[in-house]
């Protein structure tokens, strides 16, 4: 009796719950859809939203904090040092510059989006945009260069700056000899018993 | 029709050659719709849109889709075996497009007007299942073979309960002429066998309820024979990746498709003449003959394909021994019950 | 060829048997699953998992990372489904071992954005179980609610999916001013359907005939192989972190802890796992709800530390991830880079009872089993 039971049962039950079934796609087949035509019509992105990165230049200062907070090393930062005669301008929070950047490349296609960058960005010029559209056919074009310096630029810069180091080089050693004497003779002042080798010859 | 297309070709092979390209002419675009109405409904079904793009609410990309199956790779497995490879498809084809030559489409069409036209349609669509085995077997590759293996037992299984439905019908009409079945129920709404047929109104009351019974087991062994969800164990694309027609693409792959909408009308189509009057207008005379006749066939037809789609998305699959469970413990009692209650009911009043 | 003889799964007949390979590249194996089945016709005699498709190397990794906050990312990406669980654990492991105290309203949110992660996972779990089944309209249902989550989280912290939201020591962001109130709207909406969902699926009679009795877990052996989350629960075993060792504010909260009954079948079934995953949608509303009702004010990165430095030392924690237990382990030797980093990651644990309980099921079987089992495979092979 009880397998009749079952048996009877398990074929109203399955008639009974395919036609809720039904029921529920029937209904659904005059609900309004919830997509959307995507290329043609885009969704609100919220402010918030994360996508790809972009640095204000303007703005940078080369201080590397992006790309020491980068967990997959995505952000590739090469910088000069400027001269003291060179006016590389104000971020536009007031800070001055004080490097040349040459090279600030993101590698996009490595990027996670993760915002790591962001956050430490002392001139706030390193943001994710809501620009998400951005595929290539090749993965080159993926990495982003975002410094401005032309090449002729970087050149004059990198002279300059050689220039200064070696000035500052010279500078250097020359204040070291000057040290160095003083000392010798500080040292011959103070210390007569101990015989004091020079250190160079004149 | 048929005739008439015979004396334009006297002697001649041509003339049989086009009476065989007759029903082409509708499965072709009926092939075209129902890829769009299985899209657009289970689309909105899912809250979705489907296809928006080319055309008018993307009514063109059928003809999209079969261009891009048309100029598609073909390719055969190294490891198949390529005769019964290539072979399998025409053969599933060749199975399903057979029953086409006895489907009433209006009261003066008819491919083939054989007077065992039911008995022809049974034999017939078991044609299939060798073409299915053949993909399995030749694809050379075990999921495939898993597929065919379900599908021959899917197919040879509910080939009974079919059978002793048509055979109820059968008893209830005295024929087993598709023609001459729709031209019995042509009275209207009240003369279709799903209602009790045309009979006094006592046997009528007493062979409702059968009826109806049987016709549920004749849609759900249709379903199983298209092997569609719920019953689509032979495909389970979850299980079995796509099951026989794994390794197949391009053109064979589309003739595959292709096959199994043509099967689904053509169940369709047995349903509507055991049940529903076959070409007949539902108003009886009004609205009858001609190219109305094709008009409420199809309409019909595409009526029981609506609701293949319409349960397809929404049910889940049954498992290999629930199917055979379906099929031998439910379908098969219920129609032989209801035969032998036919049976008595003709004898009795 | 066929000899009759009795084996030892009760049947007479017995054919050659075949090896066929499951995946990685197969839809019901959830990513890059590899089983590698041995089957007589459709009986599965034994199947042997295969897993490494998808390890990235997450706790080298991490060991390489020149700060602690660079690792949140890569704990998103252990369990991407459920990344906000992730980071959670995550982010408690390491403040232990920095020892500091978080306000209370970082706690209220974290549990928000936690208990809507943990509906998110579920959704997919059991959308692409019905895809398991063969039914595929769920699935698009469910993908419809976990689209408003996820609106939800893009709202507040900019991403959909890899978040990198909960901080160590606080939260990237604070609410948005509109987040509660679509929250609440989500909240009415998602009630009714769970019920349609239910209505078209988890009470279906083929679905119901398809999970039940399949897969049996018992509860002895569920706690043998060290399976939590809804594995365990699904076998009946009450035990659940969140009420069991609450870690954030779990505690302050009332839910209840939901158990598979064996209401269809046996206990521990597939379907029992099933419907713990769709009762603990509801549990977790409830717990949304009452935050939302009690959230205070404060500051969300006011104890977010300059320099996360901590002193030598270990520390573990662990919390109810959608799929079960996930625990960390940090191990610190004063720098700001963690010395050693463990994952117990739960999908692992889960996924070591397949061969366990689907031996002599059907192929079609396996599918329901793999699918009940709700694996990441980002997780499982880190």
């Amino acid at each position: 009796m009880n397998a009749i039971t079952e048996y009877f049962g398990n074929i109203t039950q399955s008639l009974k719950t395919i036609s809720i079934g039904m029921g529920v796609t029937f209904k659904h087949l005059f609900t309004p859809a919830v997509t959307i035509q995507y290329p043609t019509v885009k969704m609100k992105l919220p402010e918030r939203s994360r996508n790809r990165l972009y640095v204000n230049m303007d703005d940078c200062i080369g201080c590397d904090q992006c790309s020491k907070a980068c967990p997959v090393n995505c952000i590739e930062i090469e910088i000069i040092k400027s001269t003291p005669e060179d006016d590389l301008g104000i971020t536009s929070s007031g800070q001055k510059k004080k490097l040349h950047v040459p090279v600030f490349n993101i590698d996009i296609a490595k990027c996670c989006y993760c915002g790591l960058c962001v956050y430490p960005c002392p001139t706030e010029c390193i943001y994710m945009t809501n620009v998400y559209e951005f595929s290539e056919f090749d993965r080159n074009n993926l990495i982003y260069n975002f410094a401005k310096m032309t090449p002729a630029e970087i050149e004059t810069a990198q002279i300059k700056v050689k220039k200064m180091d070696e000035e500052t080089a010279a500078k250097k050693v020359a204040a070291a000899l000057v040290a160095a004497q003083a000392k010798a003779a500080l040292d011959a002042t103070t210390q007569t018993s101990t015989p004091q080798q020079p250190t160079e010859p004149q | 029709m048929i005739d008439w297309i015979l004396t334009q070709f006297p002697d001649s092979i041509l003339g049989y050659i086009i009476i065989c390209a007759v029903p082409l002419l509708f499965i072709l675009p009926y092939a075209l719709v129902t890829i769009y109405l299985e899209m657009k409904m289970s689309a909105h079904m899912q809250d979705r849109v489907a296809y928006m793009r080319t055309g008018w609410h993307g009514t063109l990309q059928p003809f999209a889709d079969i261009l891009k199956l048309l100029q598609k790779e073909d390719i055969i497995p190294t490891a198949a075996d390529k005769f019964l490879f290539i072979l399998a498809p025409y053969i599933v084809f060749i199975g399903t497009y057979a029953t086409f030559a006895v489907l009433p489409f209006t009261s003066s069409y008819i491919g083939s007007d054989l007077d065992l036209g039911l008995f022809y349609l049974v034999a017939v669509s078991s044609l299939v299942v060798v073409g299915i085995l053949m993909s399995g077997w030749a694809s050379n590759n075990k999921w495939s073979l898993f597929g065919a293996l379900r599908s021959a037992a899917q197919i040879v299984s509910y080939e009974i309960p079919t059978a002793l439905v048509l055979l109820s019908i059968v008893m209830i009409a005295g024929t087993m002429n598709m023609q001459q079945l729709s031209q019995l129920q042509s009275g209207g709404i009240s003369d279709w066998y799903i209602f009790g047929g045309p009979f006094p109104i006592v046997k009528k009351l007493l062979l409702l309820p059968l009826m109806f019974i049987l016709f549920l087991v004749q849609l759900t062994a249709s379903m199983a024979e298209v092997n569609r969800t719920p019953f689509d164990i032979p495909e389970a694309e979850s299980e079995l990746v796509q099951g026989y027609n794994t390794e197949y693409s391009g053109m064979k792959f589309a003739i595959f498709y292709l096959a199994e909408y043509a099967n689904l009308f053509a169940v369709s189509a047995i349903t509507v003449v055991a049940f529903f009057g076959g070409w007949g207008s539902p108003f009886g005379s009004f609205m009858s003959g001609g190219v109305w006749d094709l008009f409420w066939f199809v309409l019909k037809g595409m009526f029981f394909v609506s609701i293949n789609i319409w349960l397809r998305w929404t049910l889940p699959r049954l498992r290999v021994d629930q199917l055979m469970y379906v099929s031998w413990k439910v379908l098969t009692p219920f129609a032989l019950v209801c035969m032998i209650l036919i049976g008595y009911i003709l004898v009795a009043f | 060829m066929e000899t009759i003889t009795k084996t030892s799964h009760g049947r007479t007949l017995r054919t050659e048997e075949m090896v066929i390979n499951m995946g990685p590249q197969h839809p019901s194996t959830h990513g890059v699953l590899r089983l590698e089945l041995v089957v007589d016709g459709e009986i599965v005699i034994d199947v042997i998992p295969h897993i490494g498709y998808l390890h990235r190397c997450f706790e080298k990794h991490s060991e390489q990372m020149t700060n602690y906050q660079q690792v949140i990312p890569y704990v998103d990406r252990m369990d991407y489904v459920a990344s906000m669980n992730s980071e959670l654990s995550f982010a408690i492991a390491a403040e232990k071992l920095l020892k500091i105290q978080i306000p209370e309203r970082v706690d209220y949110i974290r549990v928000i954005m936690c208990e809507l992660q943990r509906i998110a996972s579920h959704l997919i779990a059991i959308g692409t179980y019905g895809i398991d089944i063969g039914a595929f309209t769920p699935f698009l249902f469910c993908f419809r609610d976990r689209e408003r989550i996820l609106d939800l989280f893009e709202m507040t912290c900019g991403a959909r999916l890899l978040y990198n939201y909960i901080w160590i020591g606080g939260l990237s962001h604070d609410l948005p001013q509109q987040f509660i109130p679509t929250l609440k709207e989500f909240i009415v909406d998602f009630r009714k359907n769970i019920k349609e969902l239910n209505d078209l699926l988890s009470f279906n009679h083929i679905f119901i005939k398809r999970t039940a009795n399949i897969g049996v877990l018992p509860a002895d052996v569920a706690i043998n192989y060290g399976c939590s989350g809804p594995m365990l629960r699904g076998s009946g075993v009450k035990w659940d972190l969140r009420k069991d060792e609450p870690y954030s504010v779990y505690n302050k909260f009332d839910f209840e802890v939901c158990v598979g009954k064996g209401e269809v079948g046996t206990l521990g079934d597939c379907w029992d796992r099933y419907i713990v995953r769709v009762d603990e949608m509801e549990q977790s509303l409830r717990i949304i709800e009452q935050a939302i009702q009690t959230l205070p004010e404060g500051n969300v990165q006011s104890a977010v530390p300059k320099r996360i430095r901590p002193n030598p030392g270990e520390a573990y924690a662990r919390a109810e991830s959608p799929r079960g237990e996930l625990g960390f382990y940090i191990m610190s030797d004063g720098t700001g880079t963690p010395y050693r980093i463990k994952a117990r990651s739960p999908a692992f644990v889960n996924l070591s009872i397949i061969s366990e309980i689907s031996r002599g099921c059907m192929i079609a079987d396996l599918c329901a089993i793999t699918g009940s089992v709700d694996i990441v495979l980002g997780e499982v092979d880190r």
